[in-house]
């Protein structure tokens, strides 16, 4: 069910000159393009950070930690970073649970399963931009529907400006992000559930145990690899957070919901500080790489 | 016990309907908007419905050029799905049936996926500026193949390791190239991974929004940035938010239901086989 890695024994025995360099003919033009996003920008990045270049100054002499030093005391900076992690911290669970219960609840016989899952993913394959953009609509105080659904609820109108308001507008970005992404946590949940040996939780429900235990004991080990590259792909998503919050805030109001990925954008691209982004861009590779590794090896460790 | 069944069966089916809803509601109101007039739009309470289907939004976006940015993110991502499919493909079966770079290099190649997109396209456009690639096709392209070939190479590798090996032997004892294997017994036998895996990469090279703001100007400007030019201070431009939306996302829902059974695998990077 798991792929791992290795794969189908190597049967294909080498013959000719030509055939033995066939492997590698095979795989460089692809490497070659790669490059261009895996190693280029890792090195180049890395080299004008120690730079002073702006988007106006082509100052290419050496600088040392002068920008690494100033991005330790950019207050802006620790901000973003902080932003990206609530986001991660709170959506990333909440996909999770979410994602859970849904698939719990499609695992069992329903008639017309098939077209309720097709409807669910749709959301999973809207560009994220495009999600941002419905929503921003969605959460319009004056024309959009959800103050209008609320004002039901409340009985009085509800008057709140979602994407202004500093207490309104990470539950609106929220709301957006979780929207789009439970349906991937849900059908990767649901593909992995519906692979549990039924006979083994039935002879534990049997047993007396409880549904959080059987859960616990059976079912969260069997579902344990799915589920780990589940979080580990939305993890490494939500890090570089930025279309949805483009679409709803652009890091507004102020700077109040700027991730580090927006942050980067406007240092680089509004404020053209080259030199200054790149030393932040090889800051977000490196502590990337670090939890990344981190994380992997705890993975190997579980396995 | 029976009547019990029945009654879960029910609340489950009930329990189905309304997530389904709410999850299709922001889709549903987006399609609304497109089809309104802008008294609908802007009607305070907000309308649920229009009250008759008319086109005029999408007309205007016909008639204004708008569209132009439908057809460029078509050229883009079609081009560049076609190569990250044929080099990724070629590098998948390399890695597939003969170990090449072993697990390390397996490794590296899909580490490539992971690195964020800020952190790609700066030193990208700064690149592309001394080439003179901004705003042009071929920099969109050549930066969406390599974006999406780790994603083709991994993915491809699954699907070629799930073809048995003796069709390929016994074309090479029949005399057939190591080349005339891949493409006449492998690439037919994958074919159903291949179609499903150009499908996605497609999908991600047609939604993808930060390499396409920072590249282009507005000679190739794909569709979702266009949709981000509507926004402005004031919201005049609903309308067409709202068909532009539509426009880049309805064939994209109509190409995933034609592959439902490879969706799961597509899009957990193969990790499970559905």
């Amino acid at each position: 069910m798991v792929s791992g890695g290795g794969g189908s024994a190597v049967a294909l025995a080498p013959g000719r000159l030509a055939d033995r360099n066939f492997k590698y003919y095979m795989i460089f033009p692809a490497v070659l393009v790669i490059l261009l996003i895996g190693l280029f920008p890792v090195i180049y990045t890395l080299i004008i950070s120690f730079q002073n270049l702006t988007m106006m100054d082509e100052d290419t002499s050496f600088h040392g930690l002068m920008h690494y030093r100033a991005l330790f005391e950019d207050a802006r900076f620790w901000e973003s970073l902080l932003h990206t992690f609530i986001f991660v911290a709170v959506a990333l669970p909440a996909e999770l649970l979410l994602g859970l219960a849904m698939a719990y609840l499609f695992l069992e016989r329903l008639p017309g399963r098939q077209i309720f899952v097709a409807l669910l993913v749709l959301p999973v394959v809207t560009s994220p931009i495009i999600a941002g953009a419905t929503w921003r609509l969605l959460f319009d105080n004056q024309f959009g529907p959800i103050n209008q659904i609320l004002g039901w609820f409340a009985g009085e109108p509800v008057p709140i400006i979602w994407l202004v308001d500093p207490n309104f507008v990470y539950p609106a970005i929220l709301i957006a992000e979780i929207w789009q992404w439970t349906p991937f946590m849900f059908l990767l949940l649901l593909a992995a559930l519906s692979n549990v040996d039924k006979s083994q939780t039935e002879a534990a429900e049997l047993d007396g145990a409880s549904f959080l235990r059987t859960f616990r004991l059976i079912v969260l080990p069997a579902i344990w690899p799915v589920m780990a590259i589940a979080v580990l792909i939305r993890a490494l998503d939500l890090f570089r957070l930025f279309d949805v919050v483009w679409a709803l805030t652009r890091g507004g109001p102020g700077t109040s919901t700027e991730t580090i990925s927006i942050y980067a954008y406007v240092a680089g691209f509004q404020q053209f500080e080259t030199s200054y982004t790149a030393a932040m861009a090889f800051v977000v590779i490196v502590i990337l790489a670090v939890s990344i590794t981190l994380v992997l090896r705890r993975l190997e460790i579980d396995r | 016990m029976r009547a019990d069944k029945g009654t879960g069966l029910a609340l489950r089916y009930v329990a189905a309907v309304a997530v389904t809803i709410v999850f299709l509601f922001p889709i549903y109101w987006l399609a609304s908007i497109s089809f309104k007039t802008p008294d609908e739009i802007f009607a305070s309470p907000p309308a649920w419905w229009p009250e008759q289907i008319q086109f005029a939004n999408y007309a205007v976006l016909f008639k204004d050029g708008d569209v132009v940015t439908i057809w460029n993110s078509l050229v883009i991502a079609s081009v560049s799905t076609v190569c990250a499919m044929l080099l990724g493909t070629m590098c998948a079966y390399s890695i597939a049936r003969f170990r090449t770079g072993g697990n390390l290099f397996s490794d590296w190649i899909i580490s490539n996926r992971m690195i964020p997109p800020i952190v790609i396209v700066f030193p990208v456009f700064l690149l592309y500026v001394r080439l003179g690639w901004v705003d042009t096709y071929i920099g969109l392209i050549v930066l969406y193949t390599a974006f999406n070939l780790p994603y083709v190479i991994w993915m491809m590798r699954g699907y070629i390791q799930d073809i048995p090996l003796e069709l390929e032997e016994s074309a090479l004892v029949d005399g057939c190239t190591r080349w005339q294997v891949f493409w006449k017994v492998v690439l037919p036998m994958a074919r159903g991974g291949l179609f499903a895996t150009a499908v996605f990469t497609f999908v991600f090279a047609w939604n993808e929004f930060i390499f396409a703001l920072v590249l282009t100007r507005s000679e190739v400007t794909t569709f979702p940035v266009q949709v981000t030019h509507y926004f402005g201070g004031q919201s005049n431009f609903w309308a067409k938010i709202a068909a532009m939306s539509m426009l880049g996302t309805v064939p994209i829902f109509i190409a995933v239901a034609l592959l439902q059974r490879f969706l799961v695998r597509g899009i957990s990077l193969g990790a499970v086989k559905g």
